[in-house]
């Protein structure tokens, strides 16, 4: 006996006429607001910092990181992998959760899928400038060059550069196609004639078609099906940077589904601190309901029980192991110099988000906001943990180091949430953040089985 | 008759309407027209006479199109143009490049899904003589539309009106071209 009543996904009393004007009135009719001038004042802020740690880095090279031998791989290394990581849960939601049949995902795909693009447009950045020298990374293409050279297709990194540009490629497909029935609606809905042009344009002429709806639903049916199995071979293909090298922690096969349940993770705790402000600023609190803020955290909950088991399958099996050098980097993770970083993974990653179980929690914006930040921060620290300590006491103790990022390390990683926040500014004032076309089926079909 | 004349375009309110004059318009024995909406209409467009279309064939083609190419770079490179021994081990190591075949197998029949989906629908085609009736800004928005074209064997522009009148509409127009 359930007394319970399901929360709606959409507040009553709304038809296709009021979701249209709603959504597309944040773009056309809302003026310029103090908040989100002085958002995007900020954020523009840190991009210019970006900008100028990225100028510095190319003139005088990554010795001024604090990468060095033994620790080579730095936080160039752990961003890339943490911003790939939120990435994940765009695509798990517009693509995994459609094929599910999900209906929930309707109102969040859209923000979801930008906030996919614009991670990784921050993700790509981070090899490329730990390169050293980013100006010939396409070297690491199959081109017909006159050093008569190919890539090593046994290296992972090589994997990572395919799977890296196809899950971008795709993402971007993915989401301009979603969006072009969208830009239609704007286009006429626009007022001024530039700025229909301009719709107009990014539109290709849609116009609703019965015959062009019937293919747009089959390609995005094939493209999320496509999408499924690209975003899980993503981080598994990243995992394996790790998990190929002999390192003492890192050479471990369950790194491909702790990573993408990870990055799961992570994305959709970087969903619900995206969500939650918008939902506040934009009064968008019918779209994006309570009921989506708990369905987000029941996946957190769910991935971050994954990730525990990850964390304690990798400390039996370093004791299981018997290998001396995989029990000390266990020991030296959780008593070494860099003890406070795992114990603060585990707090973020493990203890904090037990607080889902609670339906109290879940149905709490501010709560799920402070908990999906924490996890934010857990799931970088935990990558910090996996590349740093891993490296920084391997076999031999003559070549052990100490790691600490420098100033212009932490200045990149800060700058870097000004590009994506810059970008997603943007987007929210210039793009439909919620798709428009697909909430109007969900209003139809919802007043359909009401009747 | 006006030689300049697309079609004649009806508007309807509800999508049951719009579904529901396109099997009567089929009925009849029209064939050239188009149903318009602001989201998809299950069953429209198989009442126009749509049958299936080879999206899915394509995505398939393009994705073998990938598997191939992939799997014949990596393969021609490291066995044929620069054979490279790594301590006696097979050149020809073919796990190794499954994850790039998989990579490009997806970007291809990604991009022939989406190259494949605008070029059957003719798109971008900014123009079409749709636009040109007022009304229609609100097909991408609220309302149903249903065109006969002037072009159809059955034409005759009195009896379209009638036809398209007969089934409750908000408005019909004559569409220039």
């Amino acid at each position: 006996m359930n007394a319970e009543v399901e929360e709606p996904l959409v507040a009553s009393g709304y038809d296709s006429a009021s979701v249209t004007q709603k959504i597309t009135d944040i773009v056309l009719k809302c003026p310029l607001q103090r908040g989100w001038l002085g958002g995007f004042a900020f954020a523009f802020i840190l991009l210019m910092l970006f900008n100028f740690a990225i100028a510095w880095v190319l003139s005088k090279g990554v010795g001024i990181w604090g990468v060095n031998i033994p620790v080579a791989w730095g936080f160039a290394i752990v961003n890339f992998v943490w911003w790939i990581g939120i990435g994940h849960a765009g695509t798990f939601i517009s693509a995994i959760l459609l094929l599910l049949h999900q209906d929930w995902r309707t109102s969040i795909n859209r923000f979801a899928e930008a906030m996919t693009l614009f991670a990784l447009a921050c993700a790509g950045l981070f090899p490329l400038l730990h390169l050293g020298r980013p100006w010939v990374f396409y070297w690491l293409l199959p081109y017909p060059d006159t050093m008569d050279l190919w890539p090593q297709w046994r290296s992972a990194l090589v994997w990572d550069v395919f799977a890296v540009g196809t899950y971008l490629t795709v993402s971007i497909i993915f989401w301009y196609i979603g969006l072009i029935p969208d830009l239609a609606t704007m286009r006429d809905r626009a007022e001024r004639k530039p700025v229909q042009l301009i719709y107009g344009v990014l539109s290709l002429g849609w116009r609703g078609s019965a015959r062009h709806w019937k293919r747009f639903h089959m390609t995005y049916l094939l493209l999320a099906g496509l999408a499924t199995p690209l975003v899980l071979s993503v981080h598994s293909v990243v995992s394996t940077d790790f998990a190929t090298a002999i390192v003492p922690g890192w050479h471990s096969t369950i790194f491909p589904p702790y990573f993408v349940a990870g990055a799961i993770f992570s994305g959709f705790a970087m969903v619900l601190t995206l969500a939650i402000p918008i939902r506040k600023f934009y009064n968008l609190q019918d779209f994006i309901t309570i009921r989506h803020l708990d369905n987000s955290a029941k996946v957190m909950l769910a991935t971050a029980l994954m990730v525990s088991y990850g964390y304690i399958s990798e400390g039996f099996m370093s004791w299981y192991s018997d290998d001396k050098f995989e029990i000390y980097m266990t020991l030296n993770r959780m008593f070494g110099p860099y003890a406070p970083a795992y114990w603060l993974l585990i707090f973020c990653n493990v203890i904090v988000p037990q607080a889902l179980w609670f339906k109290r929690i879940r149905t709490n914006p501010a709560a799920l906001f402070i908990i999906a930040l924490l996890v934010n921060v857990g799931m970088w620290t935990e990558r910090y943990v996996i590349v740093i300590t891993s490296l920084h006491r391997d076999f031999m103790p003559s070549a052990w180091g100490i790691f600490h990022g420098t100033r212009w390390d932490w200045m990149t990683l800060i700058g870097s949430f000004g590009l994506f926040a810059t970008l997603f500014f943007l987007f929210l004032r210039v793009l439909p953040s919620i798709s428009i076309s697909e909430m109007r089926d969900l209003v139809h079909k919802k007043s359909e089985s009401s009747k | 008759m006006n030689e300049n004349l697309h079609g004649i375009m009806a508007e309807f309110r509800e999508p049951e309407q719009l579904l529901n004059a396109v099997r009567a318009a089929y009925e009849v024995g029209y064939r050239k027209m188009d149903a318009y909406s602001p989201y998809v209409v299950e069953g429209v467009a198989e009442a126009l006479g749509f049958k299936k279309t080879r999206l899915p064939l394509l995505v398939l083609l393009g994705g073998i199109a990938g598997a191939v190419t992939a799997y014949a770079m990596q393969w021609y490179s490291a066995v044929i143009d620069y054979p490279l021994n790594v301590g006696g081990r097979p050149l020809h190591s073919w796990p190794a490049f499954v994850p790039i075949t998989f990579e490009l197998t997806v970007l291809f029949a990604a991009l022939a899904g989406a190259i494949g989906m605008l070029a059957l629908n003719g798109l971008p085609k900014l123009h079409h003589p749709v636009f040109n009736a007022p009304q229609f800004k609100r097909a991408s928005q609220t309302r149903f539309f249903l065109c006969i074209e002037s072009d159809d064997h059955n034409f005759r522009l009195d009896e379209v009106r009638d036809f398209l009148q007969s089934r409750n509409p908000i408005s019909v127009t004559e569409v220039e071209k």
